[in-house]
């Protein structure tokens, strides 16, 4: 996957601060008019990849291209092609969200005769054409979030990066946010999204999990379930959960609460359904359901994590 | 370089200066309440020299002498002391600076044509005020002798003094163009020394440096709004110095404000380079206020002349941009010197004002370290 096709492409990325290694030799590709998630917990190396893949931060080992350009030798070849939206909604909180979108329309050089039409369009995406006047400071954080994205892709860049864009956004909010996102994907943008909501990554079209520095697994949400989770996941309705758990934890089985339910890491489901059915009655615990489901991202991951 | 960009930028800027209200407020009066502070509080004029006398003769000679003394306008009488011990203590306690003694047979020397010697103490702890208080005594003594002759001798050297650019010898006159000089200098650096800074601090600049505009278009943009707010400051120290504070504007207006445009140039990008270099508010602002007040303060020549200066610290002299600010404005103001004299001072600071420029581009990285 190299060529005309690959939005992003880097080798052995790394970069150190100090003794302290935030990114470790990694290497991907992003084909274009894909939506690539990167995830992992905090302090992964999330952001630090993605400001290296955004010229904003020079590499100490590797390298590769974005849109066709070093990100060593031609950043601000970079910066033309893409566009970025950091962790923090970097907007400006005293001026207004017209004010914001004229001043992204000036530094980005949206030609004349589509500023207005662009305007429009970043005010509806981000749902807030009747607060044009309104001081960015005083928005709510979802419309925030859009806002900034409206920003980040007035110049419509082939090539968007996206750092923790839904973090402290209410789910409503990053439903339709995400939305957006693949209406984006859909007409061509290539997309390049952190995160550390396991939730979120059905979105994505491919996935990279990060930990420590070092891409630990990488794929369509799909292949990494099957592919990663040899084990089986059963999920456990009884009627005292708490109790449950700790019950299943003493005779060694690998549990934990997920929402109402427990979910059992087991060899094979069968058996262990049958099993842990006898356990937990016998403790005088009654259990209104046990199967086998689907392994969500989340207990790959920690699956990964625990084997590395 | 895209007008579109530094435009955008511009514009941006001056909305946020405009919205905020409180340093908006600094930028006006702070340059106004400097001028009007200093303009009173720096003089180096002597007057009002407060004086005791120890007139042991108690003579109509020795009263008049005396007379003499507080005519002038330069001296007070305090106190009549009748000891030397008495003296110590009004010296001690900073109650006068002179004592005047006057010996018991100084009538009789006067009548009977003898020298006469007088006592005169004076603190020395205020080394400049001691000298040209010295420097009234002997006049007020000289005077005074030549009277009592009834036909004086006529001198070896007929001295005629005229005084040029400020006749009256006014200290203000010669403070106040330095000082306009100065408190601009401080006013610029920090004005801009907080922009970048601001954008670091609030997480704004990451955004600002993943776009495609570059370093120059940035400062550029940065610098107008405060260039306009800088050239109203001057405008305004300029107009309170020469209608208020009487300060004579003998030359070209358009010569001063030109001037200034270079000097708010360099200065207001030595502030950005500061801020570029700090990337925190708060050091930014004390490095601005301290790298900028102290050089003017010092090496401009504003108070210190540099003629008097050490040789290496007259070399360093050449690096203060206040130093040229200084000699245009003091020349503009007081002598109406024009383009013609002043060519070096301006060739000097457009010199500094395109270095610090290119400097602080060069130091406004779009890399995060």
């Amino acid at each position: 996957m190299h060529g005309p096709d690959t939005a992003v492409d880097v080798h052995d990325l790394s970069r150190t601060f100090g003794s302290f290694i935030a990114v470790d030799k990694i290497s991907l590709q992003v084909a274009k008019g894909e939506i690539f998630g990167f995830l992992g917990p905090n302090g992964a190396g999330k952001s630090t990849t993605i400001r290296m893949l955004c010229g904003l931060l020079m590499p100490t080992g590797g390298g590769g291209t974005v849109g066709g350009y070093d990100v060593r030798t031609e950043p601000e070849a970079v910066k033309n092609v893409i566009g970025y939206m950091s962790q923090k909604f970097s907007l400006y909180d005293d001026l207004t969200v017209e004010e914001n979108i004229n001043f992204f329309g000036g530094v980005y050089r949206v030609p004349r005769d589509k500023k207005e039409s662009r305007k429009a369009w970043v005010l509806e995406m981000a749902g807030i054409g009747d607060k044009k006047s309104v001081l960015t400071g005083t928005l709510p954080t979802g419309f925030k979030q859009r806002l900034a994205l409206g920003c980040a892709v007035l110049h419509e860049p082939p090539v968007l990066f996206l750092d923790e864009p839904t973090s402290g956004v209410d789910p409503l909010s990053r439903r339709s946010f995400w939305n957006l996102i693949r209406e984006m994907a859909e007409s061509g943008t290539t997309i390049f999204v952190t995160t550390h909501h396991m939730e979120e990554a059905d979105y994505c079209d491919r996935l990279a999990l990060i930990y420590k520095g070092r891409i630990i697994a990488e794929g369509a949400p799909m292949e990494l379930r099957q592919h990663y989770m040899k084990r089986d996941i059963l999920e456990i309705e009884a009627d005292k959960t708490v109790e449950a758990l700790e019950v299943l934890l003493r005779e060694g089985v690998d549990n934990a609460i997920f929402g109402s339910t427990l979910h059992a890491t087991v060899e094979d489901a069968e058996t262990s359904a049958r099993r842990i059915r006898e356990v937990l009655e016998s403790s005088g615990i009654a259990v209104e359901r046990i199967e086998k489901v689907m392994p969500s991202l989340e207990d790959v991951f920690v699956t990964l994590i625990e084997a590395s | 370089m895209s007008l579109l960009r530094i435009k955008a930028i511009a514009k941006k800027e001056w909305i946020q200066v405009r919205r905020d209200h409180l340093s908006l407020a600094m930028a006006f009066l702070l340059p106004v309440i400097l001028l009007l502070i200093y303009a009173y509080a720096i003089t180096f004029d002597v007057n009002n020299i407060l004086m005791v006398v120890y007139d042991q003769d108690k003579s109509s000679v020795s009263r008049e002498l005396v007379a003499q003394f507080t005519e002038s306008g330069y001296f007070t009488t305090v106190a009549h002391p009748d000891s030397y011990g008495r003296i110590d203590r009004y010296l001690d306690s900073d109650a006068a600076t002179v004592a005047l003694v006057i010996p018991f047979d100084f009538s009789k020397n006067v009548r009977t044509g003898r020298p006469s010697s007088v006592e005169v103490l004076i603190d020395g702890s205020n080394s400049n005020i001691a000298t040209i208080a010295l420097g009234y005594i002997t006049g007020i003594a000289d005077q005074f002798s030549r009277r009592q002759v009834v036909t004086p001798a006529p001198p070896v050297i007929d001295m005629r003094n005229r005084v040029w650019y400020n006749p009256e010898l006014k200290s203000r006159n010669f403070v106040i163009p330095g000082l306009i000089a100065l408190i601009m200098s401080v006013i610029v650096s920090v004005l801009t020394s907080l922009t970048i800074a601001r954008e670091w601090d609030r997480g704004t600049m990451e955004q600002l440096i993943s776009t495609p505009v570059k370093p120059a278009e940035l400062v550029i943009g940065k610098l107008i709004p405060y260039f306009f707010i800088g050239f109203a400051d001057t405008a305004l120290c300029v107009v309170i110095s020469a209608f208020f504070l009487g300060v004579p504007l003998r030359g070209s207006i358009f010569l001063l404000f030109a001037t200034s445009a270079i000097f708010l140039a360099g200065g207001l990008s030595f502030g950005v380079l500061i801020s570029a270099g700090t990337r925190n508010q708060l050091f930014a602002s004390q490095l601005g206020m301290l790298t900028s007040f102290l050089p003017s303060f010092l090496l401009s020549g504003f108070v210190f002349s540099i003629s008097n200066m050490p040789a290496p610290l007259r070399v360093v002299t050449y690096a203060v941009p206040a130093r040229y600010f200084v000699s245009i404005l003091k020349g503009i103001f007081l002598k109406g010197t024009g383009m013609r004299f002043l060519a070096l001072e301006v060739v000097l600071l457009s010199l500094y004002a395109v270095v610090v420029f290119a400097l602080a581009c060069g130091k406004l990285k779009k890399r995060i370290e």
